[in-house]
């Protein structure tokens, strides 16, 4: 829908990794931020990147994220190599998990983040292939207000 | 900034890289600074000094009151409660010392009456410590709605004691001196400019520091039976005040955290941001470890002093001493807006690379081949904390990139083939003019 990009970041994700969880959303956070993007806009990318990053942390061995933005748009995309997603409807429903004990217990997984990136994106597509794995689109206009 | 001798110490502890070392001393961004003090802690040759008042300032006024932070009440002897302290603080000149305490208490109150009555975005932030709000308003500006809008009990009690002083004198309020008495250099400037209130009935703020000395010659020690009696006009929600966890512990709220020192508040709030700690009603935030005890401004140890307050409420609660002002006055005073700032929180975002944000993203990028050609090692003999905000200065126009110690051989190589070609065209004309005269010959 937008083919050109003033700017694109490229970020490596590593399965499992929960120590390192949730920094590929912060460095994103920064950029936008030092572009001087409105920080509803930011928070907006912040939470549903992170919701991105997160599953692949859980679920994936390890995916590659995108920014690429121009002064109209801010476009994450998100390749995983992982275990995809059997009913992308059913993971789309707030509360449907299939988070394991060992997760919830760290307090994540509760079956929000899929729906989360949705509430804040103004376009998410999801496309997955059991056994291979699970491809992100999220887009936000800078001129959107969301629907959060 | 004399005494500075960019050692750099400061350059590397502050946590909003708000520092650079510019002709070999340090200079502070004002727009990215948020008052934490860490600096003014770590710098050893005492260059960065707070714009505390001194006692002298005092002499302005017809009437002196000190208003002490309850972290005051953390720097004596266990035995030294409280009323020996203001007592202290009447001898060595103020004509009066109010116990902060109590208005902090009656602020717990108001604090817990907003909690409930509160259905907005959570969790709530405390506005307790200036420097979280400055953080806030900083580096998490989509955050300032978290930020509780009750006022703080300095400026409430600042405000009660002058009129009440000048109606009971017949003085004008402005003849009435008040005086904080601060654990740390940032409640004095949120003291000069009040980030946001129009109003401040504080004139000026004094260090813990300085008046230690002058204060502890002055302190008389507590008799036994004299001790019971002391005991019970602490106000046990409001001593709480001074260290983290305090409020939590003597109000019995449930879903509060309790966070201190600056890095670990940055984990928090990036949490905050990314829409987790929901169910989380309100998060007390300090930047000193242990809570203001820890300010850069004390003199105790601020475990020791920690401990100190711990013991104390301790007391308090196996004795069952509250001696805080009655909770129906104080839901009144609530129902009636008494606690509520007029004024929102408002952001001060850094400035970003651009105002245009085309422009800004070229920059953006710009600054990515910048970062990518620099060593990484944040050696900060450049000025800049880092390599990274090194960059971003650089794309600023605010340094330049041959500032940057690791590209002098490039620069050297540069200017020597400079030289040399500048060298072959002179050695070519001098050879051709020294043909030209043998020829001549």
């Amino acid at each position: 829908m937008v083919s050109h990009y003033d700017l694109s970041r490229t970020f490596e994700i590593k399965g499992r990794d929960f120590s390192k969880a949730g920094y590929v959303s912060i460095n994103i956070k920064e950029i936008l931020r030092e572009l001087g993007i409105d920080p509803v806009i930011v928070r907006r990318v912040a939470i549903a990147s992170y919701e991105a990053e997160m599953n692949v942390v859980m679920y994936a061995s390890k995916g590659e994220m995108a920014l690429k933005l121009n002064p109209k748009v801010i476009q994450i995309t998100l390749e995983d190599e992982g275990p995809g997603i059997e009913n992308i409807d059913m993971a789309m429903q707030e509360g449907y998990t299939t988070a394991t004990d060992e997760i919830r217990e760290m307090g994540f997984g509760a079956g929000m983040g899929l729906p989360n990136i949705k509430k804040n994106a103004d376009v998410f597509e999801l496309k997955s292939t059991v056994g291979k794995g699970t491809s992100y689109n999220i887009v936000i206009y800078l001129n959107s207000k969301g629907n959060v | 900034m004399e005494k500075c001798d960019g050692r750099m110490k400061c350059l590397r502890v502050c946590p909003t890289q708000a520092i650079r070392i510019r002709n070999g001393k340090a200079v502070i961004l004002e727009e990215k600074c948020i008052d934490c003090g860490e600096c003014i802690t770590t710098c050893p040759n005492e260059a960065i000094v707070a714009l505390t008042d001194p006692l002298g300032e005092r002499s302005r006024f017809k009437y002196t009151v000190a208003i002490p932070s309850p972290a005051l009440y953390a720097q004596f002897g266990r035995s030294i409660l409280p009323d020996k302290i203001l007592a202290g603080l009447k001898k060595i000149g103020f004509d009066d010392a109010y116990d902060l305490a109590i208005t902090c208490g009656d602020t717990s109150l108001a604090i817990e009456h907003f909690l409930d009555e509160y259905n907005g975005p959570k969790p709530l932030i405390s506005n307790c410590c200036p420097s979280v709000v400055s953080l806030i308003q900083v580096r998490y500006p989509q955050l300032v709605d978290h930020i509780i809008p009750i006022k703080l009990p300095k400026r409430l009690a600042a405000r009660e004691i002058k009129e009440r002083k000048a109606k009971e004198l017949g003085l004008k309020p402005d003849e009435i001196g008040t005086f904080y008495i601060t654990p740390c250099p940032v409640k004095m400037i949120a003291i000069k400019q009040p980030s946001s209130e129009k109003e401040c009935y504080i004139d000026g703020a004094i260090s813990i520091a300085d008046i230690y000395d002058p204060l502890l010659s002055a302190l008389e020690s507590e008799d036994e039976g004299n001790y019971r009696k002391s005991l019970e006009s602490v106000c046990i929600l409001g001593i709480g005040w001074a260290v983290a966890g305090g409020m939590h512990r003597t109000q019995k709220l449930k879903n509060v955290l309790d966070v201190s020192g600056i890095t670990e508040i940055i984990k928090t709030f990036d949490d905050i941001e990314r829409g987790k700690l929901q169910n989380i009603d309100l998060v007390v935030a300090y930047t000193c470890p242990q809570g203001c005890v820890g300010g850069s401004l004390t003199m105790e140890n601020r475990y020791i002093s920690y401990n100190k307050i711990i013991r104390l409420l301790e007391t308090l609660e196996e004795e069952n001493i509250e001696a805080c002002r009655d909770k129906r006055e104080i839901r009144e005073r609530y129902r009636q807006k008494y606690f509520h700032r007029q004024q929102k929180y408002e952001p001060r975002p850094i400035r970003a690379l651009d105002e245009d944000l085309g422009k800004a993203i070229e920059k953006q990028r710009k600054k990515d081949e910048i970062y990518d050609s620099l060593p990484k090692i944040d050696c900060g003999i450049c000025g800049a904390p880092t390599c990274m905000t090194f960059a971003k200065d650089v794309v600023k126009g605010d340094s330049q990139l041959s500032d940057c110690i690791f590209n002098i051989p490039n620069r050297l190589r540069e200017l020597t083939s400079e030289l040399s070609n500048l060298l072959d065209t002179f050695g070519s004309i001098g050879e051709s003019e020294g043909q030209k005269s043998s020829k001549e010959k």
